[in-house]
């Protein structure tokens, strides 16, 4: 199987595992989603480090762009790429992440150090962080 | 130097999220356990999905700019911490949202309050 088959069966695979095997249902979480978008940048962010300086080179024939050349960096965007990285690279990470945040979640459901919750954040960065204390 | 390139990119995102811990109080490391049995699995799934991906010649790795200590099947060390470090970071980030929006993540206990909002059974 190529890398772009892969990609796309770990996706569909973390998903009904969240959907409907551990039933954490965070794709239908606002949490989720936001969590998500933080990391997606600092992904582009250090995968663009890894592949933009050829420390992980693809072959072309398991992506779709073609192969990493090997007397250059590949493309910044294009040619299957987005900051240098090939395009399944957001599948293999989407599939990571959110297999994590189902067992983070599955585990505390199951009572495995399920408090205590996280926040409030300190005091010095509540205002920064807009964050507003919770209703009486 | 080079060869810690890929190490220095881990250690980024490491101390990247580190603080998350203390200025947003994430309780993350602070629940090792759970956050152990969380990524476990993951490292698991992972390192078997690069081996075949190494296998299949789908990506290779510069020696030149990695630490050079190869596991069995051709992988890097590098890779396996990859597959710990990011999950970790991911769950960092999960739990600093929650610090500050105080939304609903799904392992509340049912009939305790988020946001104001009492958390229903069938929610779960």
């Amino acid at each position: 199987m190529t890398y772009t088959q892969l990609g796309l069966i770990g996706v569909i695979v973390v998903i009904a595992l969240d959907l409907f095997v551990f039933q954490t249902r965070l794709v239908r979480r606002r949490v989720f989603w936001v969590a998500y978008a933080i990391i997606i940048f600092f992904q582009l962010v250090t995968n663009g480090v890894l592949t933009g300086l050829r420390i992980v080179r693809y072959d072309g024939d398991a992506i779709i762009g073609s192969s990493t050349p090997t007397d250059g960096p590949p493309p910044f965007l294009g040619d299957g790429r987005i900051a240098f990285a090939p395009v399944e690279d957001l599948l293999f990470g989407f599939s990571l992440v959110l297999l994590t945040l189902v067992l983070w979640v599955w585990w505390g459901r199951r009572g495995v150090q399920r408090t205590a919750w996280s926040g409030p954040p300190v005091e010095s960065l509540r205002t920064v962080l807009g964050y507003q204390s919770p209703p009486e | 130097m080079s060869r810690l390139a890929y190490l220095g990119v881990l250690a980024f995102a490491l101390l990247g999220t580190a603080w998350l811990e203390v200025f947003l109080r994430t309780r993350v490391y602070a629940r090792w356990r759970r956050l152990s049995l969380a990524v476990a699995p993951v490292v698991v799934v992972f390192v078997l999905w690069d081996l075949y991906a190494i296998a299949q010649n789908h990506w290779t790795f510069d020696p030149e700019r990695t630490s050079g200590l190869l596991l069995p099947g051709g992988l890097p060390i590098d890779e396996v911490l990859f597959f710990i470090v990011i999950p970790i970071a991911s769950v960092l980030t999960l739990e600093a949202v929650r610090s500050v929006k105080r939304w609903e993540v799904g392992d509340e206990v049912p009939g305790t309050c988020v946001n104001g909002v009492r958390v229903s059974d069938g929610e779960r």
